[in-house]
């Protein structure tokens, strides 16, 4: 039987629990003895009977008298089976709301026909259209308490209406109701003869299921590369869930922001018969016929189908929900599908008090559950698309600390000057205290050129470490840093929760330091891409990094500077670097 | 991932195999009331053996010695519920208690020297099985003292959850949050799942809808024999309405008790 999120939504005391309550039984879609045993309840604590109480399975709900989270509930009609979700009206409970009404193809607004249009009743509207749901229908309840007055309908009609037109949303359709009553509900009513459209279940009925994303480019972002080497299983084989499009074995793939190429080999599965096209919504893996480096939360694309966006700026409307306001210059972490990257609020272009939709200048921060136009920056380039061309990579979270603060879409590319990063350092190095020793001298009396040198993969570490030694038994003054002692000192406070790129940097800023010093710097890093090794870069200018990378290359852009092959015995690799600092002149040739 | 022998959880770990392509890279911890039928003892290490699980299997052996249970006699149900599968999750995933592993050259399970609290776990929990159930998150963070903030959990939207944690949280990961009991079937049928035989009539008009401890879990009355027949049954037959833990019998002690239950850490 075909299926269907509709979500319910509207001022706190509006009506939602009762409607939900209401659905379920008249659709005998109560298990049995429920509305028995919650009607007992009542008697038993002399409380009238609320057809809302049947939601409120929760205890301390019961007590509080107010839904707090997104309760789902099923119930059928002829035509398909629905997941309801109850969505809570009161604003702290903002999150709640969206959490449950994100997952609706649908959705019910509900507003009061006495109480009128309320500040949640627009809030609501305007997440449901960020949220991306465009199939409305507006509900105006307890018409018994306007005595199922027409003028008073079409008086909450008309405002919100032109509320919702400010953004493009048009409802469905307008239903007068009693829920309480069961009025409208799943017959017309009588007690409103003026109203000539249909029941509420009828309109349920009509909502249509979201399209199916197989026509449309393939778009994958990827979760992880699986290695099973341990159980004797050598497939390599990228993971991920396919948001739109199709693939097929041969076909090109171009993984973003890298573009690297590759073809698919074959189509991995578990208890599946084998395969040769994976589609749109499927969980799955396939397997390349070429060994590239790729990472998570790359993007795949067809070769044939029109790439993503790429790059570091980019405009997004967003809600705030976390408990501290996002502020301009702090640095966040963006989730776009499988991505994480930090991302800075650059600038804001307009706050909204989402219930007054007006635009607000010079403003530094945005508060909690405001909404606003921003520009955002990464350090790393973004592989994206705009919210209105692909919903999912479209689409991002931003996490503040370890809590998910707030939701967003892509409305347009920004084209930034210059980089965060090398703006970072026109400052940083705008109020470095410079001595009285310039770099020149420090060289001339160690006898060397201070460079830092990056190792990147498995045995990165290990090779790093005989270099150090070689050169401090050969008079040279070499430092090596592993990973874990940049994160046991300077790094602290590091927690991951910033997103790799803090980790680089601060990596970049020890390579700085180290270097300005005199020192030939060695570091090394399991993982690593072009734009790590330009933020280490910039970082460390004027010093030129050298790159050498044990095992499969993750560059696309940068050339090793040495490769050294999974085969090559350490001794033979270790030859390979010094000849490396010999070529670039790093120490004179006659010391090694 | 915890897995109870049942058929969620079960389908739980099929979806973990099918997540990896035919592995399981996390362990998979079974709490043992020692009051279990025994034929899901036997089904747990066939299969352990058979798919290669890293099975890690807790007790709480101190009650169980001291016959501090409800089918003793000793203690009513919630208490020994308590005791026998709330303190004895809590204490394997913490490490405080011994926890035996499945030695896959030996076949047999033995005291594990690991003693590594787990951080988080994956539980087979439904929405549609209880009302308390329904207000979970897909990823559902514990702190310190296991307590669980109803109402301050966090958003979860566009398929983005929660997943940094400060030192010390305990994270509650339930994928299958909006499946029905209806679904696990149909989806145990598609996938050919080996279930085993406790869920199905053997020939006196009975069979188990939702497993546990023998004492306190009865059969429910029907003839279905196969997959297909409990779909049926649960699509349209007798059990189309009736709530799936009916034949709980610790579920009806008091009105709250699964509620509070949850909170110790009982899934
Ligand atoms: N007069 C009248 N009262 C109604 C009607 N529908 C609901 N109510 C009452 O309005 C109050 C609030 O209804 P709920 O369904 O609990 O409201 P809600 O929007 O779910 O509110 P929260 O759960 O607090 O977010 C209850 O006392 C209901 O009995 C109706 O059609 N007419
Ligand atoms: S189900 Fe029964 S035997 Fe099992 S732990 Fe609970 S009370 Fe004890």
């Amino acid at each position: 039987m075909e299926q269907m999120n509709i979500v319910i939504v509207g001022h706190v005391d509006h009506g939602k629990s009762t409607l939900i309550g209401r659905l379920l039984a008249d659709t005998n879609s109560l298990p049995d003895g429920k509305l028995e045993s919650v009607r007992l309840m009542c008697e038993r604590n002399a409380k009238p009977f609320e057809y809302a109480f049947l939601l409120d399975a929760l205890k301390d709900e019961q007590s509080q008298g107010i839904t707090i989270d997104s309760a789902r509930c099923f119930f059928n009609t002829a035509k398909r089976r629905y997941i309801i979700i109850d969505a809570p009206g009161h604003i702290e409970f903002l999150k709640n709301m969206i959490t449950g009404a994100s997952r609706a193809e649908a959705a019910l607004l509900l507003i009061d026909a006495y109480e009128g249009v309320q500040e949640n009743s627009k809030r609501h509207g305007y997440m449901l259209h960020l949220l991306g749901i465009r199939q409305v229908v507006v509900v105006v309840n307890k018409m018994d308490l306007v005595n199922y007055d027409e003028a008073a309908f079409l008086k909450v009609k008309t405002e919100y209406e032109a509320f919702l037109g400010q953004f493009g949303l048009v409802p469905a359709a307008f239903i007068p109701i009693a829920a309480r009553d069961g009025e409208n509900m799943v017959t017309p009513s009588e007690k409103m003869p003026w109203y000539a459209g249909k029941s509420v279940l009828d309109h349920i009925d009509d909502f249509t299921q979201a399209k199916d994303k197989q026509e449309l480019p393939f778009r994958m972002s990827v979760q992880d590369v699986y290695k099973f080497t341990a159980a004797n299983d050598d497939r390599r084989i990228v993971a991920g869930t396919v948001m739109s499009g199709q693939l097929k074995v041969g076909e090109e793939v171009v993984f973003f922001p890298s573009q690297k190429r590759s073809r698919v080999k074959s189509i991995e599965g578990f208890n599946q018969a084998p395969r040769t096209t994976i589609s749109s919504g499927e969980a799955t893996g396939f397997t390349l016929e070429t060994q590239i480096y790729i990472r998570p939360g790359d993007l795949v694309v067809k070769a044939t189908d029109v790439p993503p966006l790429s790059g570091t700026t980019f405009k997004v409307s967003l809600f705030w929900l976390g408990r501290t306001p996002m502020t301009v210059g702090k640095a966040y972490k963006l989730k776009l599908a499988s991505t994480r990257v930090t991302v800075y609020l650059k600038e804001i272009v307009s706050v909204m008090d989402a219930s007054e939709l007006q635009t607000e200048d010079n403003r530094r921060e945005i508060g909690r559950h405001e909404v606003a136009e921003c520009v955002l920056e990464t350090l790393k380039p973004l592989a994206y698309d705009l919210a209105i061309d692909f919903e999912d990579t479209g689409r991002f979270v931003i996490v503040d600390g370890y809590e998910i603060a707030a939701g967003g879409i892509v409305i347009g590319q920004v084209a930034s000057e210059a980089s965060a990063v090398q703006k970072y350092r026109a400052q940083r190095d705008a109020s470095w205290e410079k001595g009285l020793v310039e770099i020149q001298q420090r060289q001339q009396l160690l006898g060397q050129r201070a460079r830092a040198v990056v190792f990147v993969g498995d045995r990165a570490p290990e090779l790093g470490k005989l270099l150090e030694q070689h050169l401090i038994s050969n008079g040279r003054l070499a430092y090596y840093l592993g990973r874990a002692s940049v994160l046991s000192g300077m790094g602290a406070d590091y927690t991951g929760a910033l997103g790799r790129e803090e980790f680089v940097r601060r990596l970049g800023e020890l390579a700085h330091m180290f270097t300005d010093a005199g020192l030939i710097f060695m570091t090394s890093m399991q993982e690593c891409d072009d734009a790590e090794l330009e933020i280490l870069s910039v970082l460390s200018d004027p010093f030129e990094i050298l790159v050498v990378v044990c095992g499969l290359n993750p560059f696309s852009q940068r050339v090793p500077d040495v490769q050294i092959s999974d085969a090559m015995d350490l001794e033979s690799a270790k030859s390979q670097v010094v000849q490396l600092l010999a070529d670039k002149d790093v120490v004179p040739e006659y010391f090694l | 991932m915890l897995w109870s022998i049942g058929k969620d959880s079960t389908v739980l770990l099929w979806l973990a195999r099918k997540a990896f392509f035919g592995h399981v890279p996390f362990p998979l911890v079974h709490i043992d009331t020692s009051y279990k039928v025994p034929e899901m003892i036997t089904y747990r290490d066939k299969f352990a053996l058979e798919w290669n699980l890293n099975l890690v299997v807790g007790q709480n052996e101190a009650a169980l010695k001291a016959k501090e249970t409800f089918p003793d006699g000793k203690i009513d149900r919630i208490a020994c519920c308590k005791a026998l599968k709330a303190n004895a999750l809590k204490h394997t995933l913490s490490g405080e208690w011994p926890r035996k592993r499945m030695n896959h050259q030996t076949r047999q399970l033995e005291y594990d020297t690991n003693t590594e609290p787990y951080t988080g776990v994956i539980v087979g929990a439904r929405a549609d099985e209880e009302g308390s159930r329904s207000k979970e998150r897909y990823f559902s963070p514990r702190d310190k003292q296991s307590d669980w903030d109803v109402g301050d959990q966090p958003p979860e939207f566009w398929n983005q959850f929660k997943t940094d944690f400060a030192p010390g949280t305990h994270v509650r990961i339930h994928p299958l949050l909006d499946w029905t009991e209806l679904n696990i079937w149909e989806y145990i049928a598609r996938e050919n799942i080996p279930i085993i035989s406790l869920y199905f009539d053997q020939g006196e008009g009975k069979r188990y809808r939702s497993l546990g401890c023998y004492p306190c879990t009865t059969p429910v009355e029907s003839t279905s024999t196969t997959v297909q027949e409990i779909v049926q049954e649960l699509k349209s037959g007798k059990f189309s309405n009736i709530a799936e833990r009916s034949g709980r019998a610790q579920d009806k002690e008091d009105g709250g008790g699964l509620e509070s239950l949850r909170r110790e850490g009982y899934m």
